[in-house]
């Protein structure tokens, strides 16, 4: 026992916990990437988040391809979408100010929602669990749904996966010498803008992964972005802006934080995170794995 | 002199009464309040506007030479927004009735802003039946369902066929907590017991954590004392965590047409529930709903709407009689007349400003019984007028004599 609460039922919440946690790695770890490369703060990544779900849906609706297709289809879609984003859009605001930046993909996040919203409504639409995936197994502890178990898979590998691109590939290490000087970069023949637009895509694109993984647990709704944004957000700042492995390891912890709240203390469990991104604020400014610039 | 002053100024007061023995502005002004872009907007939210706009139509106000306005705002569940709303709409905007307002956080500020400032508060969305019990005022009239008559409806069916043992996810403000209190004694008093209850903040996207408490607690009924997207979401989680293989059941004490919808066949079939209104009852609602339906985007009405529609179309009959449009004078006026509408048929409208109509609990059809979108309810049992809601004398209600 912890404090009234059995130790097989923590077992069964930290589980569950760190389930949530893998949503916010996959989309705090596409938000670190942007800002690592590109200095920009993507405020419609819960958009397109939602926009991948969205897509898993047309393509079981209206071309009657299932979840393991639109796994594939729907980062592809979405990657293309934001290289359009960033071609037209973002590329214009890389000089200037953070905040045109947050300002323009704000902006266009409401936008997304708002029509979506207008479109398809607010309850959301159904999406099952595929069949492959349905049912689950009793650990002793708790009942696992099969498909939880696998995002928790799906995400670890996805997350670690491509912080080795980036920190240990020479793919990564051309992207990180061009953050750091492009114009250095650009000397010895690397082809920079398409690298960072390219870059953008894959963002992006682990977003609308998340999306895709997401449809079947929750609803298919225009405004899942909205609600986990903001959450993702300050896993970002207190794992440290840009900050890959930050981003990863803050991801699962804080979602182990929350889902202990939720059997504490449950009124305070969408508060909790903010609380800790406070705390952490006062005493590390730059994030718990951020350096100082 | 002095005395013929007098005269004069009576002459002039009355005058005006008489003569101007209609609305303070000439126009009277609809204002249709409620979630336009959240987790409550399909079942309120614009359709409400659309709802009341018919009834507008319907009522024929432009032929019979009243001039009516409808204004719709979005009050985004805070009760903050929703007063400075409200405010503005009767300081500024000279709007004389308050329409729809689900949230019972919101509709319980609004309460007190229309009766301070003597207008008309019609209350489709909202569930607290404090609405019409401590905090109940004249100027209110409380018209769809409320939390007592959904606890009653569902909780007393449920404990009746064995299901005794009860673990509530609570939504942690106003409306649930009316919720899991008028259920939970309802289920006291039929002999059943609560084993546990956990307040979760609205809009949880996930509930996995709390589900997995309500399933150690072993009870036999899961009590969902929420709406909308939270009520969704912990039945379609609740089914991935396999609560029903494993012995216990939902109780969505309030669901609305279009969480089926959201839901799909699949995952709803066999909840029950208790609502107020079902398109498909009747000739007349279906005529209703298949007119409702091409204006609101395809999305068939719910009960809230519904709701809205008759409240408004009462509302215009009562000024209509009274040829005035002051706020306590019209909800008096409401009370006297008995009320007739094609969707709630013939009620009546207590002294507390509950509308009184039968309650109905519905079962969500199997994918294979359903045989045209949007058909998604079978009638399980009727609840009579006389039982569907908290007797008058048993709300605290100050506007009731003892």
């Amino acid at each position: 026992m912890f404090f009234g609460v059995p130790a097989q039922a923590l077992f069964g919440q930290l589980l569950i916990g760190l389930i949530n946690g893998s949503f916010y790695a996959m989309l705090s770890l596409g938000l670190s990437v942007i800002f690592g490369l590109l200095n920009i703060i993507n405020f419609n990544h819960g958009a397109l988040y939602m926009m991948g779900a969205f897509v898993a849906y047309f393509l079981l609706q209206w071309a009657g391809l299932g979840y393991w297709c639109a796994l594939l289809i729907a980062p592809i879609v979405i990657g293309l979408v934001g290289v359009v984003l960033e071609r037209t859009m973002l590329k214009r605001l890389y000089h200037l100010d953070h905040l045109y930046g947050l300002l323009l993909t704000f902006g266009l996040a409401l936008v997304i929602q708002g029509a979506f919203r207008h479109a398809f409504g607010s309850s959301g639409l159904p999406y099952t669990i595929p069949g492959e995936l349905a049912g689950g197994r009793n650990l002793g502890f708790m009942f696992l749904p099969n498909y939880r178990a696998w995002v928790i898979v799906c995400s670890l590998v996805v997350c670690f996966g491509t912080w080795y691109v980036i920190e240990r590939t020479k793919l990564g290490s051309y992207l990180r010498a061009a953050t750091e000087n492009p114009t250095l970069v650009r000397a010895f023949g690397v082809n920079v803008p398409r690298m960072i637009t390219l870059t953008y895509g894959f963002g992006v694109a682990l977003a609308a992964l998340a999306g895709v993984l997401a449809a079947p647990i929750y609803q298919v709704n225009p405004l899942m972005g909205a609600d986990l944004i903001i959450v993702v957000f300050a896993v970002v700042v207190i794992g440290g802006l840009g900050s890959i492995m930050g981003s990863i390891v803050t991801g699962f912890a804080l979602g182990i934080v929350e889902g202990l709240t939720k059997v504490f203390y449950p009124e305070a469990s969408n508060t909790v995170i903010f609380v800790i991104m406070a705390v952490v604020l006062l005493v590390r400014p730059a994030g718990l794995f951020g350096r100082e610039r | 002199m002095k005395r013929l002053f007098t005269l004069t100024a009576v002459a002039v007061v009355f005058g005006c009464g008489c003569a101007q023995a209609q609305y303070t502005d000439g126009t009277i002004k609809i204002g249709v309040m409620n979630d336009m872009s959240g987790t409550y907007s399909d079942l309120s939210g614009q359709g409400s506007v659309v709802a009341a706009r018919m009834a507008v139509e319907d009522f024929g106000a432009a032929a019979k030479g009243m001039k009516v306005e409808i204004v719709g705002a979005d009050h985004q569940n805070k009760p903050d927004v929703g007063s400075n709303v409200v405010r503005t709409w009767i300081d500024v905007d000279k709007v004389d009735v308050i329409v729809d307002v689900p949230t019972s956080s919101v509709a319980l500020a609004v309460n007190e802003i229309v009766r301070d400032k003597n207008k008309v508060f019609l209350v489709s969305g909202a569930a607290a039946s404090d609405l019409t019990g401590p905090k109940c005022t004249p100027n209110t009239i409380h018209w769809t369902y409320d939390t007592w008559a959904l606890a009653n409806g569902t909780g007393k069916a449920i404990v009746k066929t064995g299901g005794d043992t009860w673990f509530f996810l609570t939504a942690d403000y106003a409306f649930g907590h009316a919720l899991e209190r008028d259920t939970e004694a309802v289920v006291l008093k039929n002999g059943g017991k609560v084993l546990g209850k956990v307040r979760h903040p609205l809009n949880t996207a996930d509930f996995s954590s709390f589900l997995l408490q309500a399933q150690a607690s072993k009870a036999k009924i899961i009590g969902l004392a929420n709406a909308g997207g939270d009520t969704t979401n912990a039945i379609k989680q609740g089914a991935e965590f396999g609560i029903v293989r494993g012995g216990q059941n939902f109780a969505g004490l309030l669901v609305f047409l279009t969480d089926v919808h959201g839901l799909g066949l699949q995952t709803a079939q066999g909840l029950i529930f208790t609502e107020s209104f079902y398109w498909d009852s009747n000739d007349k609602t279906r005529a209703f709903a298949k007119r409702f339906a091409e204006r609101n985007r395809g999305i068939h009405p719910t009960m809230i709407h519904a709701g809205v529609y008759a409240a408004v179309t009462h509302y215009l009959k009562a000024v209509e009689a009274l040829k005035a449009d002051d706020g306590t004078k019209v909800i008096t006026r409401m009370k006297e007349m008995p009320t007739d509408d094609p969707l709630f048929g013939k009620g009546t409208i207590r002294p507390d400003g509950r509308k009184v109509h039968a309650m109905y609990l519905f079962e969500v059809k199997k994918p294979t019984e359903s045989k045209a979108p949007w058909d998604y309810y079978k009638l399980r049992a009727t609840i009579p007028a006389e039982q569907a809601f908290r007797p008058l004398d048993q709300g605290d209600c100050t506007l009731v004599k003892k």
